[in-house]
């Protein structure tokens, strides 16, 4: 209910962060939404020693495009991405954008800290791997960039390593006749997900599938890629069979733990379900083909 | 006279959609909630919890905890124990609970320990460095593994037996022949889940002990402050005259704020002793985890009827969970409550119900969540039972009911359970309910989903429920008769302040009882005080549960009126000199009769009370009643739900829902109407989402907002409302009551519409709540048998 | 840790641990009692106030010391110049509180949204409401508040009635 007890540091710039990250070590965490963090403070389930406030950092608020690129910055709140004109042609994006949390908390929270915080039932993790997303981290050795699959490392875990934070994540703006779709299965707003999926198909001129992005959350340790459902779709034409293979190999790679939320089996379930929803209003906002 | 809309003459306040006299303050923030008050020197309780279920307590340690800086002291069981404190009686006085734990804890979360300390912060640091040892003992999770009695749980009790009691009414043996002789009989166990009210506000208190005065002040989210002082001072020896009780405004109640918790005797303790004020309030999890829970009944329910569906005979037989301590707030001879409801709506020529209940390592408690006592639980039992005997028949579920609807002419009606309904005319509603809801056009249009192997389902109950408690010849708390009160005086410019023994938590009394009294005295609604809660002025009530309010309360204020209106007479005659004779009371002034432009209105009446008294009278105008109800009041209604089921997911999806009630006299529809779109959201929560779980293990599951789930207005359907008359004959006004009728309606018309969408599958009942899982794991399993046949 | 913080238009110096969660700042320290405290997972938004101007925020998910150098705008900040918000207006007019312990949160939640969304369907409103819980109105009510409110913020000056008491 009430944190434990903690010092406090306030960094206004990138540099300051880092130096006060490399003065602390582990003992300091960085505060961005803390939508996550703070209820876990509260709880006494974190503790940190040292809380570094990045929040006055106002330069890394940015939501651009750029250089093929939809960039998002350490403090763009999810709410930015609720309403940017820009986001709207990231069908994926846009449609993760309005069920992360609830709308208060969205007004808070950033796509990258919730990248950082990578909870197994987190959305952004999803829709950053179906996206073919990168995270641009910043450290004392400089800086470097990291695919989404290497920097979602487990649960609660990811590629920033000790000294270093995250500046912004990318979304390889994606060509005509790309569409994406996100569903999240949960009881109630403010839920973390039953299961969720997020696809990105992009038709070649004859009409076959020659780039996909297939990834399920809340139903493993991590966010995770469905390579074996991508496989199946590069090359071939959207079809209700096309749709059931990959929702299979979806529901196979699933391995979720019973919770409230359902047992494994039904989230298992679940994950195949989504996907093969996803999917199908995919190809249906590319226009080839209806509703399930 | 005019008339509204719906036939009813216009009146001067009754029946007016008066905006609320109380919302100012709470639109502007300037609520009076429990921890809004600081008071100087306050100090905070934090209490410490026990992580097992079930577990003797073989120490605790609070010297880590008292070195922290800021920690005043540390409470436990051992301390109470000293003062005879460590026990308390529960509400209907069959069993007692433990404050803080002596000797063993009994469910997970129960109250070893309380610190105090100079903030909260302090005081829940201090919580953490508390060192208990603990050696665990066998769990009981349930009560059929705690009818056993491998495991005993108190014993403290005299008898070493996990079984509490056990209760019945109704003629058995004619029941059971009655059943045997049946064509047609269904069968079948339902569970009432365990849930909990979770209002928004969780439980609290500020004690301050004065010791200059002697007096001990209570700000306390209390539905009952009056009872509750008389408790507090036959525990603590206090006089009642020295015991304060104020329950400001409270952020809902749904009878979580009925009992008396651990955390309000420990903080009354801790401020007897320091001699400063000492705040508690409870956290969420606290809340959910520890105080008092709703329902977990598991009810075999037969049903015996001709082959034309021409009821013979009922039996219920109940297995009830109580958790570690019966701590149910029943009145004293109800241990089941108004259980005996469960004939419902329904002229069943006989009837026997039984009920066994258990002590098992969960929370203790069991009357909550807007249940009026049971009310729910039988309702529920009914109504699901009344679809299941229509699936059997092969009979529509509407034309069942209205075949065996208690009809108008046989009320007063005794039912074969006890109760004397006082008023209904079932059919109807009914009617007019399936009308509105488009009944016919929705079942040709489920007969075409079928073909395509869509789920569509449609749900009624028609409930009568029992509120109102109640007549002194049968009702009690802790030997308080559950009379209620009311006391109004008029100032001599014609406002006035009004005096009640109850205590709103939500439902609007500041704006309903003045309507009361303006009705009666033809004065402005708006010109009335209405204070509730303080037991230093009010007059002494029950309090605000079960819909017993306007019942009883109400009833004490329109003859508190009416005695004022006595005194008017008098006063009038005086003024227009005349004999009290020649004077009557009509379009809410006095005239004389035969010569009507002779009149005075009260406001006139009102300054001659204290300016030119009529002789032989006291100066002034005031009346206290306290009103001894002659029965319940028996409100009941129609609710339609029309759902969509996802095949593939069991998501439900629900489309509509009609809600039809008939609470009698209505003194704000505007109210009433809100009073049913929060008891149907409610409803809807427990039919599809709420559950306090526990596993096998006795670890509670659901202990935060993050499992027990609210539900926020995205998933909340719109509620359509209407509603019929039928006013009580025995209540001054002919009102009866309603706010927890939705709560007790609508779970049977959700999962009713839900199996009935999944009837073609052969699905016959899923307990709530109607999860995702619930739903496609019934339809998978069903497709799966079908396959194989 | 001494910070500076403008809540409801008035500054405010105090010394606070780092730990103190905004919404205890406002409640203890200021005095403000309006916004209020109902759960322990950032789930019922009853803490909910405006921060700089736009932002609403579940104040029990927030230091006080991240407000310092901002604005916050409480429930007690809604009415100017003793005049109800016409958000405040709509509660009353349209019944959309009981207990009125969620109220506070609803009103600045929806203040929030109509900035965002001035004119917002009933859908949107449901989804913009959907962070606070609500036990007593079941939201049709306070749907019909924000909708009421949102009209009247939306019409131009000269258009609209003098707001009855």
């Amino acid at each position: 209910m009430f944190p434990a007890a903690f010092e406090y540091a306030r960094a206004r710039s990138v540099d300051e962060a880092l130096a006060l990250l490399a003065k602390h070590g582990s003992d300091a965490r960085i505060l961005a939404g803390g939508q996550s963090l703070i209820p876990a403070m509260r709880y006494r389930l974190a503790r940190p020693a040292v809380l570094v406030d990045i929040n006055p950092i106002s330069e890394l608020s940015y939501l651009r495009e750029d250089k093929g690129a939809l960039v998002v910055g350490a403090l763009a709140r999810d709410a930015a991405l609720e309403t940017s004109a820009a986001v709207k042609r990231y069908r994926i994006i846009a449609d993760t954008s309005v069920v992360v949390a609830d709308p208060v908390v969205r007004q808070s929270g950033t796509v990258v800290g919730s990248l950082c915080h990578n909870d197994p039932a987190g959305d952004w993790p999803v829709t950053a791997i179906a996206a073919g997303a990168s995270v641009l981290v910043r450290g004392p050795k400089g800086d470097r960039v990291v695919s989404i699959d290497d920097f979602l490392v487990d649960s609660y875990t990811t590629a920033v390593g000790e000294g270093e934070m995250a500046i912004e994540v990318r979304f390889p703006t994606p060509p005509e006749r790309t569409a994406g779709a996100y569903y999240k299965m949960e009881r109630k707003v403010g839920d973390f997900a039953t299961a969720c999926a997020g696809v990105r198909v992009h038709l070649a001129a004859d009409g076959s599938i020659d780039d996909a992005g297939v990834a399920i959350g809340s139903v493993g340790p991590k966010a995770m890629r469905v390579a074996e459902a991508e496989k199946l779709l590069r090359g071939a034409k959207p079809s209700k069979d096309l749709m059931r293979a990959a929702a299979e190999a979806a529901q196979k790679l699933a391995d979720p733990v019973a919770d409230n939320r359902g047992s494994a089996e039904f989230k298992k379930a679940m994950a195949g379900v989504l996907v093969g929803r996803a999917l199908s209003l995919a190809f249906e906002r590319l226009g080839v083909g209806g509703p399930k | 006279m005019s008339t509204t809309t719906d036939g009813m003459p216009e009146r001067h306040a009754m029946g007016k959609p008066m905006k609320r006299t109380e919302d100012p303050r709470f639109i502007e923030g300037r609520g009076r909630y429990v921890d809004d008050f600081t008071l100087p020197n306050m100090l905070h309780l934090a209490i410490v919890h026990s992580p097992y279920p079930h577990a003797l307590l073989k120490n605790i340690d609070s010297s880590e905890a008292l070195k922290l800086p800021g920690v005043v002291a540390v409470i436990t069981g051992k301390d109470l124990e000293a003062a005879k404190l460590a026990w308390i009686p529960t509400f209907h006085g069959y069993d007692k609970q433990m404050v803080l734990a002596v000797g063993k804890v009994l469910y997970q979360y129960q109250e070893v320990a309380g610190v105090v300390a100079t903030s909260r912060e302090v005081a829940h640091d201090a919580a953490e460095l508390v060192n208990v040892d603990y050696e665990p003992l066998d769990v009981v999770a349930d009560p059929f593994s705690a009818k056993t009695d491998k495991t005993i749980l108190r014993d403290d009790r005299e008898n070493k037996t996990n079984h509490i009691y056990h209760w019945e009414v109704g003629e058995k043996d004619k029941t059971e022949a009655a059943l045997a002789k049946a064509d047609v009989t269904v069968k079948d166990r339902l569970w009432f889940q365990r849930c909990h009210p979770a209002p928004l506000e969780p439980c609290g208190i500020v004690a301050d002990m004065n010791k200059a005065t002697g007096r001990l002040t209570l700000y306390m989210t209390s539905q009952a402050p009056h009872a509750h002082r008389t408790v507090v001072s036959l525990v603590t020896g206090i006089p009642e005259s020295n015991i304060h009780i104020i329950s400001p405004d409270i952020g809902g109640g749904f009878g979580n704020k009925v009992p008396v918790y651990p955390g309000y005797v420990v903080a009354t303790v801790a401020s007897v002793i320091l001699g400063v004020p000492v705040k508690w309030i409870e956290t969420r999890t606290e809340n959910l985890t520890t105080t008092g829970f709703a329902r977990d009944y598991h009810m075999d329910v037969e049903i015996g009827a001709s082959k034309d569906g021409k009821l013979a005979a009922l039996k219920v037989s109940t297995t009830a969970d109580h958790g570690a301590f019966d701590a149910a707030a029943d009145p004293t001879k109800y241990p089941a409550g108004m259980f005996g409801i469960c004939t419902g709506s329904y002229d069943f020529p006989v009837a026997f119900t039984d009920l066994d209940a258990y002590f098992t390592n969960k929370a203790p408690g069991g009357i909550a969540y807007r249940c009026s006592f049971r009310v729910t639980e039988a309702s529920y039992a009914i109504e699901r039972s009344m679809d299941i005997l229509a699936n059997k028949l092969g009979m529509d579920p509407a034309q069942l009911r209205l075949k065996n609807f208690v009809r108008k002419d046989q009320f007063p009606y005794k039912s074969p359970l006890g109760f004397v309904y006082d008023s209904g005319d079932y059919g109807p509603t009914l009617e007019k309910a399936l009308k509105q809801i488009g009944y016919d056009d929705l079942r040709r249009e489920q007969a075409e989903k079928r073909k395509r192997g869509e789920l569509m389902g449609i749900g009624i109950s028609t409930f009568t429920e029992v509120v109102g408690a109640g007549p002194s010849k049968h009702f009690d708390i802790m030997g308080l008769k559950m009379f209620d009160s009311a006391e109004i005086r008029i100032h001599p410019t014609g406002s006035g302040i009004i005096r009640a023994g109850t205590k709103a938590q939500g439902q609007g009394h500041e704006t309903t009882w003045a309507q009361i009294v303006a009705e009666e005295l033809g004065l402005d609604p708006q010109k009335f005080l209405v204070e509730e809660g303080d037991t230093d002025t009010a007059p002494y009530g029950l309090g605000t549960y079960a819909s017993r309010s306007t019942p009883v309360a109400g009833a004490a204020i329109a003859m508190a009126a009416r005695k004022i209106r006595d005194k008017a007479r008098i006063i009038a005659a005086h003024l227009l000199e005349v004999a009290e004779a020649d004077v009557e009371w009509k379009d809410y002034k006095f005239q004389v009769k035969g010569a009507p432009q002779k009149s005075v209105t009260m406001a006139q009446i009102a300054f001659a009370a204290y300016t030119n008294p009529a002789p032989g009278t006291e100066p002034g105008l005031e009346a206290t009643y306290y009103y001894d109800p002659p029965n319940m009041t028996f409100p009941f209604g129609a609710y339609i739900a029309v759902v969509d089921v996802d095949k593939d997911t069991g998501s439900v999806n629900v489309r509509r829902f009609l809600a039809i009630d008939d609470c009698g006299t209505i003194i704000n529809p505007m109210i009433v109407e809100g009073q049913i779109h929060g008891g149907l959201t409610e409803g809807f929560a427990i039919a599809f989402m709420q559950e306090i779980g526990y596993d096998k293990d006795g670890n509670c599951l659901n202990t935060n907002f993050t499992e027990y789930l609210v539900p926020t207005a995205l998933e909340t359907p719109h509620w359509e409302t209407d509603k019929t008359v039928t006013p009580s004959p025995h209540h001054p006004f002919g009102a009866k009551g309603v706010g927890e009728s939705p709560n007790v309606g609508s779970p049977a018309a959700f999962v009713n519409a839900v199996i009935d969408a999944l009837s073609p599958l052969g699905i016959r009942h899923i307990d709530m709540p109607l999860t995702r899982e619930k739903v496609w794991r019934a339809i998978r399993d069903a497709e799966a048998t079908t396959a194989k046949a | 840790m001494k910070i500076n913080v403008k809540v409801n238009g008035k500054d405010y110096e105090r010394d606070v641990e780092p730990r103190t969660l905004l919404v205890y700042f406002l409640r203890e320290h200021l005095g403000l009692t309006g916004t209020h405290v109902g759960c322990d997972s950032s789930s019922c938004g009853v803490c909910t106030v405006v921060l700089d101007g736009d932002r609403a925020v579940k104040s029990c998910t927030m230091f006080a010391v991240q407000a310092d150098g901002h604005e916050v705008m409480t429930v007690e900040g809604l009415a100017a110049g003793g005049k109800l918000h016409p958000l405040q207006q709509g509660f009353w007019d349209q019944h959309g509180l009981q207990c009125g312990y969620c109220t506070p949160g609803m009103l600045m939640t929806a203040y929030a949204l109509l900035k965002r969304n001035p004119n917002p369907s009933e859908h949107d409103i449901r989804e913009g409401i959907s962070g606070n819980l609500c036990r007593c109105t079941g939201y049709q009510n306070i749907v019909k508040a924000i909708d009421q409110a949102a009209k009247e913020l939306a019409a131009p000056p000269a258009a609209k009635e003098p707001v009855k008491a």
